[in-house]
C-alpha cells in the first residue's frame, strides 16, 4: 500500500470537510476529497459509505450542511447542476435521469436544441445532431428517435453517458457506471474514460467491481462511513476491503454445501416462455444451481415466468414431483417459489414505506389474526430479521428508500425468508451491492442450501456463479447451451460457452 | 501518474454484436405513432364519433350535417376546447387544476362588463362596446386568468403544495370573486365581439381553433415546451440536466390561467351576455376532454392537439345522444359509460401497439 504523498498538481475540484447528514443520519462526516485534470480517479466503498453523496455535493445536485467546494482552485457554490456544468463539471448519476416518455434525441439535446429561423426547436436537426453524437462516440447502435421507454437498461445507461460526455467536461463524475452495462459496452466506456482522461478530463467514478478499478484507475480513495480513509496510487484487493470494511475479510466466497442427493424440488420440460426456448432442468433440494450467460438471452424471462410475473407459453413445470400451472406471483408463492429481483427499487420494495412494513409484507396473513395484524408480532420478526442479516438502519419504521443499496436488497431478501419459501430464484441480487454485504448475502445462500432448500442463481458475475454454484447451466439465446460442473466450474469457461458458438463460427 | 497495468483484463474480448441493431431500426412514423399513440387513438375516436354523429343525424333530419352545423358545433365547442388545453398543460407538469371551472367563471363574468366598458362607465348603452373596450376588455380577461394560474403556480412551486389541494381551493376562491363581479346572469356582448370569436353564420371559430393548433405546434417545440414535458417525465431527472424547474411549472400554470380566461371570453361571445357560474361544469369536462384526448394524469405523456380532438370527441357524444333521442336525463349516464368505454379502449389499443415482441 503506497499512500500518496503531497499533491502533484492543482486539484481540478475539491471538496474540503463536506458532511452532510439525512433524517439524523451522517452520510457524510468530515469528507474530504480532489481530483486533478487528466487522472482517471476511482472512489471505492461499501453500500452507504458516502460516495453517492459526495459526488452529488461536487456535482452541484445537493448541498453539503458545511464544508467547501472549489473548482480550479476557485471556492465555488453551486445553485443546481446547471451552474456545475457551466464549470464543465457533469456527472452520471447512479440512478438514471433519462425522461423516459421522450426521445433519445431529445434527452440527448435538451437545453442545446438547434433552432430554425424562426427560433424553433428543429426537430429533424436535432435528431441528426444527435444521430451524430451517437456515432462520434460509438453508441451508433442505439436509435435517437426511440422512446427511452423502449430501450433496454444498458442503452439507457449508456445515453445517460454519452449525453455527460458529449458536452467534453473538464471534470467529470460517473456514478456505478457500468452497473447496468454489459461487457461490450463496459469496453466502449472504457475506451471513452482513457480517451477524456488523456485530453486533460479529471475523472471520479466508482464501482464494486475490483478488475474495473485495476484496469483503469490511476488512483483509488477509499471512504467507509461517510469519509476518506485514503488515497492511493496501488491498491491490492485485499487492502482495499480492509479498509472498506475496517475489518478483515477472509474468503469472499464462503464453502460451499457438499452437492446434495437427487432430490428434485424443480424440474422444467420443454419450457417455453417470451425469449426462452425449450428449457428442460432440474433443481434438487438443497442445490444451488447457477445460471449463467450473457444479459438479454433469456435469464430474465425464466425467472419472470417461473414466478408467473410473466407468461409461460408452452412446457410443464413439476414442483416437488407435482406438475403445476403458475399464473400469477400468488401461486408461485403458494408452491412455495420466491423471486428475488436485482431492481429492488422498482420491482421489490415499496420505497416509501417502513422497512418493518416491507419487511413483513409476505408473511401479513400469517400475522393477522381475524384479518387484524398483530403489530407486536410484526415489530418482533421484523427486528429479528434486521439482526439477523445486520441491516442497517435507524429504526424500523424508517422509509426502505432511505437505505442504502445493499440493505435495501437485505431486506428485500429477507421478506422471503421470512415466508420460508422452498425454492429460491434469485436474479442478479448482489448488482450494485458493496463486498462486505456481498459475502454475507453468499452465507445467507449457503445457509438456505444447507437447509435444504433449492436455489437458482442467475449473475452477471461469471466469477460469483463459479463460487457459489454446485452446477452451471449456461444460457444463449433462450436455450440452455451447456452445463457446467466439477472442475469446469470457471470463471472464464462460463462466459465462454456464454459465446462458444460465435468465436467457433 | 502510474500508466496502466499491462495485465489483461478479467473480460473476455467479445466478437462484435450479433443483432445488428442498427438494421432494424424502426421507420420514424413508428416512433411517433409510440410516442403520440393518445393523439392518434383521440383522431380515430373523433372520426369514429364523426361518422357516427352524421348516421344518427341523417336519420333523424333527413340530410346531412353541413356548414352550419360545422359552424355551431366549434362555436359550441371552443370554450371546452380551450379549458381542456388549459388542463393540458398544468397535467403535462404532473399536475392537475382543478380551478379552470373557477377561472372561467371569473373570467366569464368579467367578459361581460368589460368588453362594452360597462365596468368603467365607457359606454352609452350596455352592448356596444367600441373597438378600444373590446382589445381592452379582452386583455384585462386574459391578464385575469394568466393571474389566478400565476397564484396557482405559486402556490403549487414555492409552496410546495400538492396541486389537486391548491387548485380545490382556488377554484372556491375565483368561483366566490366571480359573484362578486357579476352577482347576477347578465352584462351583455357586443354583436361585434360575437361575430369576431364565434360567428354563427360564418366560420371564423374554425379559424381560432388551427390558431390555437398552430400555436400548440409553436409551444410545442420551444425550450419551455420541452420543459413541460421534461417536468411530466421525471422532474427530479429535468432538473439534473439543468431545466428550471420551478419557473417552467409555474409558467405553465399561467399559460394555463391565460387559456381558461380565453375559454371564458369564447363562452361570453357564444352566450352574448355572462353568467358567473356558466364555467363550473368546464372543471370534470375539462379533464374529461383531455383524459379522451390521450393526455397521461401522470403527467408528460400527451399533447394539446390530442386534448382538442377529446373536447371535440365529448361534444360529439352529447350530440349524438341528442339525435339519438335519449332522454336528457340519462344523458351523463351515457357519458360515463363512453368515457369509460373510450378509456379502456385507448389504453388496450395503446398497449398493444407499444408491445416490442
Amino acid at each position: 500500500m503506497a499512500e500518496l504523498d503531497g499533491v502533484q498538481a492543482e486539484p481540478a475540484i475539491e471538496g474540503r470537510g463536506l458532511s452532510r447528514s439525512y433524517g439524523g443520519v451522517h452520510a457524510l462526516n468530515d469528507a474530504s476529497m480532489s481530483a486533478v485534470a487528466g487522472e482517471v480517479h476511482a472512489l471505492v466503498g461499501e453500500n452507504g459509505a458516502g460516495k453517492s453523496t459526495l459526488i452529488k455535493i461536487l456535482g452541484g445536485r445537493t448541498r453539503a450542511d458545511t464544508g467547501t467546494v472549489s473548482v480550479g482552485g476557485r471556492e465555488v457554490k453551486f445553485a443546481g447542476p446547471d451552474a456545475a456544468h457551466r464549470l464543465g463539471v457533469w456527472t452520471v448519476f447512479q440512478e438514471l435521469t433519462l425522461l423516459p416518455w421522450m426521445s433519445v434525441a431529445e434527452n440527448l439535446m435538451i437545453g442545446r436544441e438547434p433552432r430554425s429561423r424562426l427560433g424553433l426547436i428543429d426537430r429533424r436537426g436535432m435528431e441528426r445532431r444527435a444521430e451524430d453524437t451517437l456515432a462520434a462516440l460509438g453508441a451508433e447502435h442505439i436509435d435517437p428517435l426511440a422512446l427511452v421507454e423502449d430501450i433496454p437498461l444498458s442503452q439507457r445507461q449508456t445515453v445517460e453517458i454519452v449525453r455527460a460526455i458529449s458536452y467534453e467536461p473538464d471534470i467529470l463524475f460517473l456514478d456505478e457506471p457500468t452497473s447496468s452495462l454489459v461487457e461490450r459496452e463496459v469496453v466502449w466506456l472504457f475506451g471513452q474514460i482513457r480517451r477524456l482522461r488523456d485530453r486533460g478530463t479529471a475523472l471520479v467514478f466508482t464501482s464494486h467491481r475490483w478488475n474495473e478499478i485495476r484496469d483503469i484507475a490511476d488512483r483509488i480513495t477509499v471512504f467507509r462511513s461517510g469519509r476518506n480513509v485514503g488515497t492511493f496510487k496501488e491498491l491490492p484487493e485485499d487492502d482495499a476491503v480492509t479498509l472498506m470494511t475496517g475489518r478483515r475479510l477472509e474468503a469472499l466466497y464462503p464453502q460451499r454445501p457438499p452437492p446434495p442427493p437427487a432430490v428434485p424440488a424443480l424440474a422444467l420440460k420443454s419450457y417455453n416462455a417470451r425469449g426462452v426456448r425449450d428449457v428442460s432442468l432440474e433443481l434438487r433440494k438443497g442445490e444451488i444451481l447457477g445460471l449463467g450467460g450473457l444479459a438479454g438471452h433469456g435469464h430474465r424471462e425464466l425467472f419472470f415466468s417461473l414466478f408467473g410475473a410473466e407468461k409461460m407459453i408452452a412446457g410443464t413445470v413439476e414442483v416437488g414431483g407435482k406438475a403445476v400451472r403458475i399464473r400469477n406471483p400468488r401461486e408461485a408463492m403458494r408452491h412455495g417459489i420466491a423471486l428475488v429481483p436485482e431492481d429492488r427499487k422498482t420491482e421489490g420494495l415499496l420505497l416509501a414505506m417502513s422497512v418493518r412494513d416491507n419487511a413483513t409484507l409476505a408473511v401479513l396473513r400469517r400475522l393477522a389474526r381475524f384479518s387484524i395484524l398483530r403489530h407486536v408480532r410484526e415489530r418482533q420478526l421484523a427486528q429479528g430479521l434486521i439482526d439477523r442479516l445486520r441491516v442497517r438502519t435507524p429504526g424500523l419504521s424508517n422509509p426502505v428508500g432511505a437505505l442504502s443499496g445493499g440493505n435495501q436488497q437485505k431486506v428485500l431478501l429477507g421478506r422471503w425468508l421470512l415466508a420460508e419459501p422452498n425454492i429460491f430464484l434469485l436474479y442478479d441480487v448482489t448488482r450494485g451491492v458493496d463486498v462486505a454485504t456481498k459475502h454475507e448475502i453468499y452465507e445467507l445462500i449457503m445457509r438456505l442450501a444447507k437447509e435444504g432448500r433449492a436455489i437458482m442463481l442467475y449473475s452477471s458475475d461469471a466469477e460469483e456463479l463459479a463460487h457459489l454454484s454446485h452446477r452451471v447451466l449456461v444460457m444463449r439465446e433462450g436455450r440452455i447451451a451447456a452445463e457446467l460442473s466439477g472442475a469446469e466450474l470457471d470463471a472464464e469457461i462460463i462466459v465462454s460457452a456464454a459465446v462458444r458458438d460465435r468465436i467457433a463460427t | 501518474m502510474p500508466k496502466l497495468s499491462s495485465r489483461p483484463p478479467c473480460v473476455i474480448e467479445l466478437p462484435p454484436e450479433p443483432r445488428a441493431v442498427s438494421d432494424n431500426r424502426r421507420p420514424r412514423w413508428v416512433h411517433r405513432l409510440a410516442q403520440e399513440a393518445g393523439l392518434f387513438l383521440a383522431a380515430t375516436m373523433l372520426g369514429i364519433a364523426v361518422i357516427l354523429y352524421c348516421v344518427v343525424f341523417l336519420i333523424a333530419q333527413r340530410h346531412l350535417p353541413g356548414g352550419f352545423e360545422l359552424t355551431s358545433t366549434v362555436n359550441s365547442t371552443l370554450p371546452l376546447v380551450l379549458a381542456a388545453v388549459a388542463q393540458t398543460l398544468v397535467v403535462l407538469t404532473r399536475g392537475i387544476d382543478l380551478s379552470v371551472g373557477g377561472v372561467i367563471d371569473l373570467t366569464n363574468g368579467l367578459a361581460a362588463i368589460t368588453l362594452d366598458g360597462s365596468a368603467w362607465g365607457h359606454a352609452g348603452q350596455p352592448g356596444t362596446g367600441s373597438i378600444g373596450t373590446m382589445i381592452l376588455g379582452s386583455l384585462l380577461v386574459l391578464a385575469v386568468g394568466g393571474v389566478c394560474g400565476l397564484i396557482n403556480g405559486l402556490l403549487v412551486t414555492l409552496g410546495r403544495l400538492q396541486p389537486i389541494l391548491v387548485t380545490l381551493a382556488t377554484l372556491s376562491i375565483f368561483q366566490g370573486i366571480a359573484i362578486r363581479v357579476l352577482p347576477q346572469p347578465g352584462g351583455a356582448v357586443p354583436q361585434g365581439y360575437t361575430n369576431l370569436l364565434a360567428n354563427p353564420n360564418w366560420p371564423t371559430s374554425v379559424l381560432w381553433l388551427v390558431a390555437l393548433a398552430v400555436m400548440w405546434w409553436m409551444f410545442r417545440r420551444t425550450r419551455f415546451g420541452v420543459g413541460v414535458y421534461a417536468i411530466g417525465n421525471d422532474a427530479a431527472g429535468a432538473a439534473a440536466i439543468g431545466v428550471p424547474v420551478a419557473s417552467v411549472r409555474i409558467l405553465a400554470y399561467v399559460l394555463g390561467g391565460v387559456c381558461s380566461g380565453a375559454a371564458g371570453l369564447f363562452l361570453a361571445a357564444t352566450a352574448t351576455a355572462g353568467d358567473a357560474t356558466a364555467g363550473n361544469t368546464y372543471t370534470l369536462t375539462s379533464i374529461v376532454a383531455a383524459v379522451l384526448g390521450g393526455v397521461s394524469l401522470f403527467g408528460g405523456r400527451g399533447s394539446g392537439i390530442g386534448a382538442i380532438f377529446g373536447a371535440f370527441v365529448s361534444s360529439m357524444i352529447v350530440n349524438i345522444l341528442f339525435f339519438a333521442h335519449i332522454d336528457p336525463l340519462y344523458q351523463s349516464f351515457y357519458e360515463g359509460v363512453f368515457l369509460i368505454a373510450a378509456v379502456v379502449l385507448v389504453g388496450g389499443i395503446g398497449h398493444l401497439l407499444r408491445r416490442r415482441y
